[in-house]
């Protein structure tokens, strides 16, 4: 044995029970304690925040998955439709007088017309599809589920009131304003104002009595910068003022004390403390009536809304589907697929596998990167400027959206191809070139099967990305109104889920707000489903070395 | 064995009848001659100025300390660096008398006569069957099936290991024990029937058992292949090899029959690796 010569730090030994060394175990026990903390707080945070985006979603588009419906029997007459030619009859006639056979009461063209405002427009078109359909039918009575318009739609799930408050927040506050002032009183079940006009006798002769009543009613508000609460006078205020002085000639160029109406809205909350009015998308107070008496006869359903997948779009929300848009972006997306898959892969594995290192590959692969982070509306100008323009491809058309797509999609295929390629283990390369293998076999027997799982993945998520893009496609054009599946090809205008969405969010009809829910629910379904297949591809493909 | 001069010096190549004046019994023709050679990592020169005769059908280990570039020398005999960018080699390696560094030379044919082993098994994560079928299909070496089976059949025999896989050829390669997973890799090498087969560190993943079974074919293959192994296991070199080269910083320091080599050698450096001193 040699000597070992044992200085002091040896052979001092370290005493592990010390309270300094109990201390440092401590701290390294909370330290690893804190870091857990920090990423389940991140992921919870994630979560809660997703949660709440497919929360609303779901709750703000639920609704749409249902239509509802009201039964309307009808009698198919021969002499209407021609059963040769039943597309040819005035199914607009037929529907009509089917539904007004409901109401036989309801007289008058007016009246008429707010009825048949209940079933929706599409009606006629619904019953003559039918009718094509099933020409066995004519001459039958048959029973015809169609929907009811949007107001109807919306008013029976619930969604929008029957009346709304008539007075804004700004309204009341005025109003409160003045009733502050303690003027204002309601004798005779009719709300007026007490106050002091001077009757200027050359507005009196001239008849201005409104003028004068308004720049008495000013007075109450001295501070108001707007005239909106010249609404608070009532319209007969000016008549009941020209009643008073002519029954007062004597106080004509005199200040006179008078108490004039306020107007209906004011009135009812003065009276009531609320003030009420019919929700303006309805035409009258009957159609109520109307509507309650379809549904006390159960002619009233719900069913599941399969036209939201298979109706394209419409003008009137509760025809509109999905049907335009979602083959528009598989169209699209298969264009995108044929074009930045096979080039993705292969520059991917030329820059991998054969490219020499050097400056021009450098450059080559810092614009590749770059590329990645290329702001998408960019592309659909390049799409505007270059496919459009110059190669004068169709405007709308899915081939070129699915181009356009396919650059933004091709950084993240030949990236992550990349990545893959590099993830294949050096020994499965140098066993095939061992055996003799020449470089392009090495690559296409054994590198690229191996990086088959990632490259799927990447190009999955590269495709994924595609689907939610929507600037790009406006820019050329890919948000066409499409009201029919029969026009459908790569190179006819087109729709897309994402364009669909944002069109249908930027309508004013109230049962586009759930549909637009619910094409993004759709949206999110596509992409899930899109996910899961790469999930499955990998772990179907992935392989143990 | 009977003369100790048998050992010389770098940069001195042994000709075939020097070889048969120092050790009559390992008088076999020469099958690679390397002049000369010389491998830079770019800036970095690994190999200095190496001259190395391999006889035909023998065993030679190729020892040394890590990083004294036994493997680059290795490599350069089916051109393996040619796959490193930076790689560069001079001089002149000639198998059969054939520079296989001139232009007209296939590489990839040359792989194939050149088969290599590795350091940690690596079959293909395919079967059994297709793992030692890879080589001789790329190559056209069958004609048909039944030549394809044959081959294989051959080609795992000689591994020694037909009789353990022999109901599992369709199972993956990836399946199979460490010493199962190398001899099934020294299969594959041999299917191409190549004519030289390196080995770098055939068994440092294995244990004592799987090393003993591959030293022993290791022993048996030398009647039809000239092996060329690099090992860290003095004891293994001892065991299954004929000559021995001791490398050193990238100098070729000393070569010669084994048992001269372990018993008495010439360069200090070889005792001291050899002892233990350093390594």
């Amino acid at each position: 044995m040699t000597d070992v010569t044992t200085s002091a730090a040896v052979s001092a030994r370290h005493d592990w029970a010390s309270n300094a060394a109990k201390r440092r175990v401590k701290s390294r026990y909370a330290k690893d304690r804190r870091l857990q903390m920090y990423g389940i707080a991140a992921i919870g945070f994630a979560m809660i925040l997703l949660g709440i985006l497919i929360t609303s979603l779901f709750y703000a588009g639920y609704v749409a998955f249902s239509t509802t419906k009201v039964e309307l029997g009808v009698y198919l007459d021969s002499k209407q439709i021609d059963p040769k030619t039943p597309e040819k009859a005035n199914y607009r006639k037929i529907v009509r007088n089917a539904f007004l056979g409901y109401f036989p009461n309801v007289k008058g063209r007016k009246e008429q017309r707010n009825l048949l405002k209940i079933i929706s427009s599409g009606a006629p078109f619904i019953l003559r599809d039918y009718v094509v359909d099933n020409p066995d039918q004519i001459g039958k009575l048959v029973k015809v589920q169609v929907p009811v318009s949007d107001p109807f739609d919306q008013l029976y799930k619930g969604v929008i009131p029957r009346q709304i408050d008539a007075l804004s927040f700004d309204r009341i506050d005025t109003f409160e304003g003045l009733r502050q002032q303690g003027v204002l009183s309601a004798p005779d079940g009719r709300t007026v104002v007490k106050m002091t006009v001077f009757l200027d006798p050359e507005r009196v002769s001239a008849g201005q009595f409104s003028a004068i009543a308004n720049e008495a009613f000013k007075a109450f508000f001295p501070q108001a910068r707007n005239t909106a609460f010249v609404e608070i006078l009532g319209g007969d205020a000016a008549k009941r003022l020209q009643a008073f002085v002519e029954a007062n000639p004597d106080m004509v160029g005199k200040t006179a004390e008078v108490s004039l109406p306020i107007s209906t809205n004011y009135d009812n909350l003065f009276r009531t403390g609320e003030a009420k009015v019919r929700n303006p998308r309805f035409a009258s107070d009957n159609v109520f009536v109307w509507f309650d008496a379809l549904v006390t006869q159960d002619l009233v359903s719900t069913p599941f809304t399969w036209e939201l997948f298979f109706n394209a779009d419409s003008r009137f929300p509760e025809l509109a589907g999905l049907a335009g848009a979602i083959s528009g972006s598989a169209l699209a997306l298969l264009v995108c697929f044929l074009i930045s898959f096979p080039v993705g892969i292969a520059g991917a594995i030329y820059l991998e596998e054969f490219a020499p290192k050097n400056r021009y590959t450098d450059i080559i692969e810092v614009n590749i990167n770059n590329l990645a982070a290329v702001p998408s509306v960019v592309f659909g100008l390049l799409g505007l400027a270059v496919f459009l323009n110059v190669f004068g491809l169709p405007r709308s058309a899915p081939i070129v959206g699915g181009m356009v797509l396919s650059l933004m999609t091709l950084p993240t295929i030949i990236v992550a191809t990349r990545a893959a390629l590099k993830a294949v283990p050096p020994s499965i390369r140098e066993a095939a070139l061992g055996v003799g293998a020449s470089k392009h076999q090495m690559v296409l027997h054994h590198v690229l099967p191996l990086a088959l799982p990632g490259i799927l993945t990447g190009t999955i998520i590269g495709l994924a990305q595609a689907l939610g893009e929507t600037a790009p496609l406006l820019l050329i054009g890919m948000n066409a109104f499409i009201p029919s599946v029969e026009n459908i090809g790569i190179m006819q205008p087109a729709t897309a889920l994402p364009t669909q969405i944002f069109a249908w969010a930027d309508s004013p009809e109230r049962g586009f707000v759930s549909r637009t829910s619910a094409a993004i629910l759709v949206l999110l379904g596509f992409l899930a489903i899109m996910n899961a297949i790469a999930i499955f591809l990998r772990q179907r493909f992935e392989r143990k070395w | 064995m009977n003369d100790a001069t048998g050992s010389v010096n770098a940069g001195i190549p042994l000709s075939a009848e020097e070889m048969s004046k120092i050790a009559p019994g390992l008088a076999h023709d020469i099958k690679i001659k390397s002049s000369d050679v010389e491998v830079h990592y770019g800036d970095k020169q690994a190999l200095f100025d190496v001259n190395l005769d391999i006889p035909a059908n023998q065993v030679i280990a190729l020892i040394g300390p890590s990083g004294c570039g036994k493997s680059t020398y290795m490599r350069c005999l089916n051109r393996m660096n040619d796959t490193i960018d930076i790689a560069r080699v001079t001089g002149t390696i000639e198998i059969d008398g054939v520079d296989i560094y001139q232009k007209k030379i296939d590489v990839v044919e040359l792989r194939a006569r050149v088969g290599m082993v590795f350091q940690k098994p690596n079959p293909f994560p395919k079967s059994i069957f297709e793992n030692v079928a890879y080589g001789p299909k790329i190559h056209g070496l069958a004609a048909s099936k039944s030549d394809m089976e044959e081959i294989v059949v051959e080609s795992l025999t000689k591994a020694g290991l037909f009789d353990e896989v022999k109901d599992r050829l369709e199972a993956p390669g990836t399946g199979l024990s460490g010493g199962q997973q190398q001899r099934l890799c020294i299969a594959r090498a041999i299917a191409t029937k190549p004519e030289v087969i390196l080995m770098d560190e055939p068994c440092s993943a294995l244990d004592p058992i799987a090393t003993a079974k591959i030293e022993e074919l290791i022993d048996e293959l030398k009647q039809n292949y000239t092996i060329v192994i690099v090992t860290h296991s003095m004891q293994q070199a001892a065991r299954v090899s004929q000559m021995t080269a001791f490398f050193h910083l990238g100098y070729l320091v000393e070569v010669g029959e084994t048992d001269q080599i372990f018993t008495n050698p010439q360069d200090k450096r070889t005792q001291d690796y050899i002892t233990g001193r350093f390594g």
